[in-house]
């Protein structure tokens, strides 16, 4: 009993650590990848006893400052709603991860232990469910700042979210139509597959088109330039303009989480979650015949290093995607989202389903 | 605009693929400066306090006091700087010099760095070629107002930049400059 609430605990504690921590550092990444991309070196000066290890310290200076800086309350606010903003904005975005899977199960003696936080038949749901409800926190700090150019972030970020949820959900139904799951661990699980005997089975293959407007409408969803229409840094300041030291600080935390978790997301229905190709539970078996058994253990460990790679390029090409593009107005933004991804969303689930029923049977 | 350009992600792809270049090919050069290689550097940074760009001769940098042998000033208060000075900042005290032959020397030249604007025009103005802008020092802040003026005593003890540019005396501190 005890044992296996240890056990529940350590799944979720891992995943906290999991996205906590790629968060932070994703503080350091955008500094970095930014200035190597333009032939700068970046931030490097924060130093602990003379080290600097790569500017790795900034974060943590960076923390420091925030926490040290004057907590404003501006003096028409809504006080309750004014604080609790920030804290509904970093929730959200940590609890929209855990029903992503890490890897498949581990076995310990006669344990099976599900490598995902919470294990949901609606996962996709429940993802999508909280990655919206994010935009709460920001509509709430828009509105409780008492300042118009705030009120004026926060429904851009209402309107933008409805925009880019909209494209996310009728994508993600292509893929859920040919995998024929709302759990993540199945739609992960199904793309094992082989398509034509070698081919991985995973969404990208299966689903290019959803892919790209997943993304896109992804990176809309993380309010992060090119789709920085609630905050608007050159036309109004945004949702966030009253909140100074860590409350702020919050908001770009959130910010950095939303991006991890559509990375997750992406990875998960489009990358092949944790798959690694060829290798099945019981070790790599390659299309030419060649099997190499592995113990569970090793396969968990391979299956968790795969996910985390995966991650990890899909946040590499979405900081890519935010150092390379300029923002979108905020009617273009508009116009992307209703006439370019959304009608291209429904086109893609007409032409998946009459795939399917050509096919007869999911191939 | 062409159905191609339209087609946003055409565009989008490209660029993706330029600033891609431009990591991987800088990040290649970091990793072969961290394992030793030299060549190319994958940024284009000078690490300011550290690391400097050599300055051009011409620059216009803190004044100095040209010396006579005996290390007495060559200026003769003759006062052309004092006058020409657009941002009157030059303050002299004339006063006999003890050898005949010189007509007069300064016994206060004082220089508010504060007001200057380092037009040079005191350099172009001076007869005697006593004053010159070629410390090659540049760093000269100060928290007071009072820590800006310069004295006789600091702006002779200076010396000419090196070849490269680099100051050769280090920056004077005024007496009462705070920090």
């Amino acid at each position: 009993m005890i044992l296996d609430f240890g056990i529940v605990f350590g799944r979720v504690a891992f995943v906290m650590m999991f996205i906590l921590n790629l968060g932070g550092l994703l503080t350091w990444v955008e500094r970095k990848q930014s200035a190597i991309m333009q032939d700068r070196i970046g931030a490097n000066r924060a130093s602990i006893l003379g080290f600097r290890v790569m500017g790795l310290f900034h974060p943590l200076a960076d923390a420091i400052k925030m926490l040290t800086k004057e907590d404003f309350l501006p003096a028409r606010a809504d006080r309750f709603l004014f604080q609790f903003a920030p804290f509904v904005s970093v929730f959200f975005g940590l609890a929209a991860f855990a029903s992503i899977p890490f890897g498949d199960t581990l076995r310990v003696g006669d344990r099976v232990i599900p490598l995902q936080a919470i294990t949901l038949n609606v996962g996709v749901l429940y993802v999508f469910a909280m990655l919206s409800l994010g935009v709460y926190g920001v509509m709430m700090a828009g509105w409780s700042s008492a300042n118009n150019y705030a009120l004026l972030g926060g429904q851009r970020a209402a309107a933008l979210m409805i925009t880019a949820e909209i494209a996310i959900g009728a994508s993600i139904m292509g893929v859920v139509m040919w995998y024929g799951s709302l759990d993540l661990q199945d739609i992960v699980r199904a793309q094992g597959g082989l398509l034509f005997g070698w081919i991985p089975k995973w969404g990208i293959v299966t689903q290019p088109l959803a892919f790209i407007l997943f993304l896109t409408a992804g990176i809309a969803a993380t309010k992060r330039i090119p789709f920085d229409m609630p905050e608007g840094e050159s036309e109004i300041i945004g949702y966030f303009v009253e909140y100074s030291g860590m409350k702020f600080g919050m908001f770009a935390m959130a910010d950095f989480l939303e991006t991890v978790v559509v990375a997750g997301l992406t990875t998960s229905l489009f990358l092949g979650g944790w798959q690694v190709p060829y290798l099945y539970d019981t070790g790599v078996r390659f299309p030419w015949g060649t099997t190499v058994a592995l113990p569970n253990v090793v396969v968990a460990l391979l299956q968790v290093g795969s996910f985390s790679f995966k991650i990890v390029v899909m946040i590499f090409i979405m900081m890519l995607i935010r150092w390379t593009l300029p923002r979108f107005r905020y009617d273009q933004a508009m116009r992307l989202g209703w006439l370019g991804l959304f009608p291209l969303s429904i086109l893609n689930i007409v032409l998946t389903g009459a795939v399917l029923l050509a096919w007869g049977s999911r191939p | 605009m062409k159905v191609a350009q339209r087609f946003y992600l055409r565009e989008v792809l490209s660029g993706l693929v330029l600033t891609g270049h431009h990591f991987f090919a800088n990040m290649g050069k970091h990793i072969a400066h961290a394992l030793g290689r030299t060549g190319a550097r994958g940024a284009v940074t000078i690490q300011y306090p550290e690391e400097r760009r050599p300055y051009s001769p011409r620059l216009r940098s803190l004044h100095r006091l040209v010396r006579r042998e005996d290390g007495s000033p060559r200026c003769v208060a003759c006062m052309m700087c004092e006058t020409v000075c657009p941002a009157r900042c030059i303050y002299i005290v004339a006063d006999e010099h003890p050898n005949p032959e010189i007509e007069k020397m300064p016994s206060r030249f004082d220089i508010d760095l504060g007001k200057c604007v380092f037009c040079g025009f005191c350099v172009e103005a001076c007869p005697e070629d006593a004053i010159r802008m070629d410390t090659g020092i540049l760093e000269f802040s100060s928290y007071s107002r009072g820590g800006m003026i310069y004295t006789k005593e600091m702006l002779l003890a200076l010396e000419p930049a090196g070849p490269d540019g680099v100051p050769r005396s280090p920056v004077p501190i005024p007496a009462d400059r705070t920090v």
